[in-house]
C-alpha cells in the first residue's frame, strides 16, 4: 500500500507527461493525471481532479501536485470535498521535480507527510551539496566504487539507488570530485552528472549505514540492472 | 419579508440573468488582462444553476446555495469556479438547515463567503481581485444589519460597485492578470465586476 499521486495541470498533455515521467521512476505507485477540460481545452476540471484523487487513494492517502494558480484552488477544493479530507494533501512544489521526488518517496514506502515533504523540498537549491559536511566526518562508513553501467547516475539508476536505501536508518551521501549529493534525493544524485567510469565516494552514518552501503555496492555491481 | 428557499432561488435566478446580460462586458474586461473567458464561464455556470433549480428547489436557503456551489464548481472552471464555488459553499454551510433567514444569518453567510474566498485565493484587499468588491460589501452589510436584509444587500451592492471601481488603478497581484505586473494598471478586474453585478442583482431581487 503506497501513497498515490495526482498531477493537476491546465493541460491534459502536460499532466500525462509528468505522470508518465514520475511513474517510470516508481513502478508500483499510482500516478494519476488530471489535466485539461473535458472537451480537451486548457483548464482544470474539478470533477476530473476529484475522481483522480479518489482513484489514487489505495489506503495510504494521496499527494496532489499542480501547475498554475487556479489548478491549486481546484485541487484544494477537491481535497475538501473528499469524504475524508485528511486523506489527501495539496503540495506546493515544482511540478516536474516535485512529482519525480514524490513518486520515488512513495515507491520507497514513505508515508503521506514524507511524500509531500519530498515534493516540497525538490528543487530547493540545486540539490547537490546542501548542508553540514563537517558533522558527518566523525564516524562515517565509507566505500568507493566506479560506475560501470552505460548511462551512469541517470534518472532510472538514481531512482533505483534512492529506492534501495529508502527506509534504512542511514544518512547517505555520494561524492564525485568536489560535488556532494544527498543519496536520498533522485534529483540531487542526477545533478552530480556522474557518468560511466566515474569514481564515486559514498559515505553513510546511522545504525544501518553498513547495510545501506552494501545495497548500493550490490546495485552498482549489477550495473543497476541495465 | 422572509427569506426562505424560494426567495434564495429567486436571488440566484436574478444573478444568472444579470450575468447573462453582462456576458460580453465581462469577456471584454477579461481580454486585455486574462484569457477572455470570464463572461462565458460565469454564464455557463449560472445557466447550469438555473437548470438545476428548474428541476427541483431544495427545502432550505442553505440547500439552494449548496446546489449552486457544486454546480458552479463543476461548470465554471478557471479560478472563478473554485472561488465562487467556495463562497457559496461556505455560505451554505453557515446557514445550515435554517428554513428562514434573518439579518444575522445573512451577515454570517456573507462573512463566511468572504473568508472562504480569501482563504481559497490567498488574496487581500488591494490585490485587484473579487475580494476588492466582496470585502467592503460585507463590511457595509454589517453596518446596515439593523435595517433588514433588503437594506443590507443594497448597502453591500453599493460598496461592491465602489470596490470594483477601485481595482482599475491597481497592479494585479493575484491570478492571471498578475503576470502582467504594471500593465494590469488601468483595467477593472473582471472578478470584482462580476461580484458587484451579482450583489446588485441580489439586492434588486430582494428590494
Amino acid at each position: 500500500m503506497r501513497v498515490g499521486l495526482v498531477v493537476v495541470s491546465h493541460s491534459a498533455k502536460l499532466a500525462e507527461g509528468v505522470a508518465e515521467l514520475a511513474a517510470q521512476m516508481a513502478p508500483d505507485v499510482g500516478v494519476h493525471a488530471a489535466g485539461g477540460l473535458p472537451d480537451g481545452g486548457i483548464g482544470t476540471d474539478f470533477d476530473a481532479v476529484l475522481a483522480a484523487t479518489q482513484a489514487a487513494d489505495t489506503g495510504a492517502g494521496v499527494v496532489l501536485l499542480y501547475d498554475l494558480g487556479s489548478a491549486q484552488m481546484t485541487a484544494e477544493l477537491a481535497v475538501e470535498s473528499l469524504t475524508d479530507p485528511g486523506s489527501a494533501v495539496v503540495v506546493d512544489a515544482p511540478l516536474v521535480e516535485g512529482a519525480v521526488a514524490a513518486a520515488v518517496a512513495a515507491q520507497g514506502g514513505s508515508d503521506r507527510a514524507a511524500v509531500a515533504q519530498a515534493a516540497a523540498s525538490a528543487g530547493a537549491g540545486d540539490g547537490a551539496r546542501q548542508e553540514e559536511p563537517a558533522a558527518e566526518q566523525r564516524q562515517a562508513d565509507r566505500i568507493e566504487l566506479t560506475l560501470a553501467n552505460e548511462v551512469g547516475l541517470h534518472a532510472r539508476p538514481a531512482a533505483l539507488l534512492v529506492r534501495s536505501i529508502a527506509g534504512l536508518d542511514a544518512d547517505v551521501r555520494i561524492r564525485r570530485g568536489d560535488d556532494e549529493a544527498d543519496a536520498h534525493s533522485v534529483l540531487a544524485l542526477m545533478s552530480l552528472s556522474a557518468r560511466k567510469g566515474d569514481r564515486l565516494e559514498i559515505t553513510a552514518t546511522g545504525s544501518q549505514a553498513g547495510e545501506a552501503l552494501r545495497r548500493i555496492e550490490d546495485l552498482a555491481e549489477r550495473n543497476f540492472d541495465e | 419579508m422572509g427569506c426562505g428557499a424560494a426567495e434564495m432561488a429567486a436571488l440566484l435566478r436574478a444573478g444568472a440573468a444579470t450575468i447573462e446580460r453582462h456576458r460580453v462586458e465581462l469577456i471584454d474586461l477579461d481580454r486585455p488582462i486574462g484569457d477572455a473567458d470570464h463572461g462565458e464561464n460565469m454564464n455557463r455556470g449560472f445557466a447550469a444553476v438555473v437548470s438545476t433549480l428548474d428541476t427541483a428547489v431544495p427545502e432550505t436557503p442553505g440547500g439552494v446555495l449548496k446546489i449552486a456551489a457544486t454546480t458552479l464548481i463543476s461548470k465554471v472552471g478557471g479560478a472563478a469556479g473554485p472561488l465562487y464555488g467556495t463562497a457559496f459553499l461556505r455560505a451554505a454551510t453557515t446557514l445550515g438547515d435554517a428554513a428562514e433567514l434573518d439579518p444575522p444569518a445573512v451577515l454570517a453567510a456573507l462573512r463566511a463567503a468572504r473568508d472562504g474566498v480569501v482563504a481559497r485565493g490567498k488574496a487581500e484587499v488591494g490585490d485587484a481581485t473579487m475580494i476588492d468588491a466582496l470585502s467592503p460589501a460585507v463590511d457595509a452589510a454589517e453596518m446596515a444589519e439593523a435595517n433588514g436584509i433588503a437594506a443590507m444587500l443594497a448597502a453591500a451592492a453599493d460598496a461592491a460597485d465602489k470596490g470594483a471601481e477601485s481595482t482599475t488603478p491597481l497592479v494585479a497581484r493575484k491570478g492571471r492578470a498578475s503576470y502582467l505586473g504594471e500593465r494590469s494598471v488601468g483595467h477593472l478586474d473582471p472578478g470584482a465586476r462580476s461580484t458587484a453585478l451579482l450583489l446588485r442583482a441580489f439586492a434588486e431581487a430582494v428590494g
